[in-house]
């Protein structure tokens, strides 16, 4: 389970360009939940998917996940618990190194490195199978480096290592919106049936509308920061596209609402 | 002849320095100047140790920790510290010339009529040929001391090569090459990528203080200056090597490196045979390097305009 408590995280505090990302978010994600978060641009969704994988300490609040305390915990310790998938495609994987060692990489997340040889036969094996599970012809290119790949290809590979280890928790982070519609929709597909297959907790940040409806069984909708809407278990059934667009306008509209008040009463009060 | 053996030998203890490159500049990929201090730093500590009548296995032992330490410094300095690649080298190099002259207590050590690591191979010779002073190889008549050097040399080499072939094959090898490879990757796999940059510069610079504990022992002297521009003529064997035999796997790379650099020691003594001053030597290897570097980029791009149209009608 992930327990986020009341985190708040500002950039460049104190300067003109000062950011307040996170303010208070309290979120809870219980086992073998899919959860979406979708908002628009700078609303705080990509940073509150970082602040879990431990990209930089949040000013205050805590996140707990499988019951230990892991605010504190750099990046590379927390994932031991945590597997991820960036939105470059290029990002989650080493290009000059071949699709067998980029596995074997991943395989030993959270365990030590040992001196032992890390590409044996058994293990090529054992990739091979899981390799083919893609449905992608990879399983005869296990040599070659992963440098040669598409996007799509690579991303595919960096969710099949993200649930190698089956982790607390895979975060992925808008993991199809820098791949072409085809490749978008085939690892969406095979985002759906390996978090299936493993029975993983995830965590998916967004753009897509349809994405949202789609795959999580859970929709979080942020805004400047906050949670503004929580779609869970029914609620999450019948909400459609047009439903979630109406939502961002409503929301947006209170905002431009409150602006306009407080200027009204600034010219009276002043 | 006892030129091409040599350079065959400087060639074998050189790819050493060429080997703990190979790791700091292509494998983690970073630029680090520190190389030109640990390389002395080897020399000075091998001299000061065979000076004062210890063990030459020792003294290559007490190098190849010192040279391990500089590297680990300019890891820490870039790691913990957030100081540039460069700078960090430029510091720890920096100083290590003063280390170094407290090491030897002056700018040079010689080391005359000294047991070195070849004196074992030299009394194993002498027993084989019952003490002839000289061997005659296809027609040339080698001095014993020269061939004892060059095959202890080859023996350091061939053994150091095997197990860091070896060890790159492993999960921790893997994984340090990953890091080099994609950093942000590495993270998110639960490596602690800085840890792993100290630890291949250390490994780096420790392979490199052994090249110069070598050395030292083959000259016959340390000096204070003997670094000045080992790092560029380290960067020309890797390029070489790589042209030679490519990139395409860990073992083929590391013998890559090896015949490299043995090469560029040939070509240096046949440039000199043929009058090169030596005084322009680093001048030449820049400008060699300078040209190595520049001319992938300009073949890549030709490539891609020939064979980019191909692969565009192919999808």
């Amino acid at each position: 389970m992930l327990k986020i408590e009341s985190v708040s995280k500002t950039f460049h505090a104190g300067t003109a360009n000062e950011v307040r990302a996170l303010r208070g978010v309290s979120l809870t994600i219980e086992d073998g939940s899919f959860t979406g978060i979708i908002g628009t641009n700078g609303s705080g969704k990509s940073t509150l998917l970082n602040a879990v994988a431990g990209s930089f300490e949040p000013d205050s609040g805590s996140i707990h996940l499988d019951n230990r305390d892991i605010t504190a915990w750099p990046e590379y310790k927390r994932a031991s618990l945590i597997g991820r998938v960036f939105q470059n495609p290029f990002a989650g994987t080493a290009p000059d190194m071949t699709i067998a060692e980029n596995i074997v990489i991943a395989m030993k997340r959270g365990e030590r490195r040992s001196l032992g040889f890390a590409v044996t036969r058994a293990f090529r094996d054992d990739v091979a199978d899981r390799v083919r599970t893609l449905k992608m012809g990879l399983e005869d290119r296990l040599d070659n480096p992963i440098g040669t790949l598409s996007g799509g290809q690579r991303q595919a590979l960096t969710l099949l290592m993200a649930a190698w280890t089956r982790p607390k928790l895979l975060l992925l982070d808008e993991h199809t919106a820098a791949l072409d519609p085809k490749s978008a929709a085939k690892v969406a597909e095979l985002t759906k049936i390996i978090i299936e297959r493993e029975k993983l907790t995830a965590l998916m940040v967004t753009h897509s509308m349809q994405q949202a409806v789609d795959l999580p069984d859970r929709i979080i909708m942020m805004h400047r920061g906050q949670i503004v809407e929580d779609y869970s278990r029914e609620r999450k059934c019948r909400v459609r596209v047009p439903d979630l667009m109406a939502t961002f306008d409503r929301v947006q509209k209170r905002e431009l609402f409150d602006e306009s008040v407080a200027g009204m009463l600034e010219g009276q009060y002043c | 002849m006892s030129l091409v053996i040599g350079a065959f030998t400087m060639g074998l203890i050189l790819s050493l320095l060429s080997l703990g490159m190979l790791i700091s500049f292509r494998m983690i990929r970073f630029t680090d100047i520190t190389v030109d201090g640990s390389i002395t730093l080897g020399a000075a500590i091998t001299a000061l140790l065979i000076a004062r009548g210890y063990s030459p296995w020792l003294a290559v032992g007490v190098s190849i920790l010192g040279g391990a330490l500089a590297g680990s410094v300019t890891g820490i300095l870039h790691t913990r510290f957030k100081i540039q690649e460069i700078l960090a080298g430029i510091l720890v190099m920096t100083a290590l010339y003063s280390i170094n002259l407290r090491v030897m207590g002056r700018s040079n050590i010689p080391l005359l009529d000294v047991t070195t690591v070849s004196t074992g191979a030299e009394g194993i010779l002498a027993k084989i040929t019952g003490g002839a002073s000289r061997i005659g190889i296809l027609g040339w008549q080698v001095p014993m001391g020269d061939l004892a050097v060059f095959i202890t040399c080859g023996l350091i080499v061939i053994l150091i090569g095997i197990i860091l072939c070896r060890f790159l094959l492993t999960h921790q090898g893997t994984a340090l090459r990953a890091a080099g490879s994609n950093p942000q990757m590495v993270r998110a796999q639960g490596v602690n990528n800085d840890t792993m940059v100290i630890f291949s510069l250390a490994l780096a610079n420790g392979l490199v203080a052994l090249s110069g504990s070598l050395l030292a022992q083959y000259q016959g002297f340390a000096d204070v200056q003997m670094g000045i521009g080992m790092m560029v003529w380290g960067l020309a064997s890797i390029i070489i090597g790589e042209a030679l035999v490519g990139r395409t796997s860990i073992g083929l790379t590391i013998v890559g490196v090896i015949l490299g650099t043995i090469l560029f020691r040939l070509l240096i003594a046949i440039a000199l045979r043929w009058g090169l001053n030596p005084n322009d030597l680093k001048l030449v290897t820049a400008f060699f390097v300078f040209a190595a570097l520049i001319a992938p980029a300009g073949f890549g791009r030709l490539r891609n305009k020939i064979t980019g149209g191909l692969r565009h009608a192919e999808n």
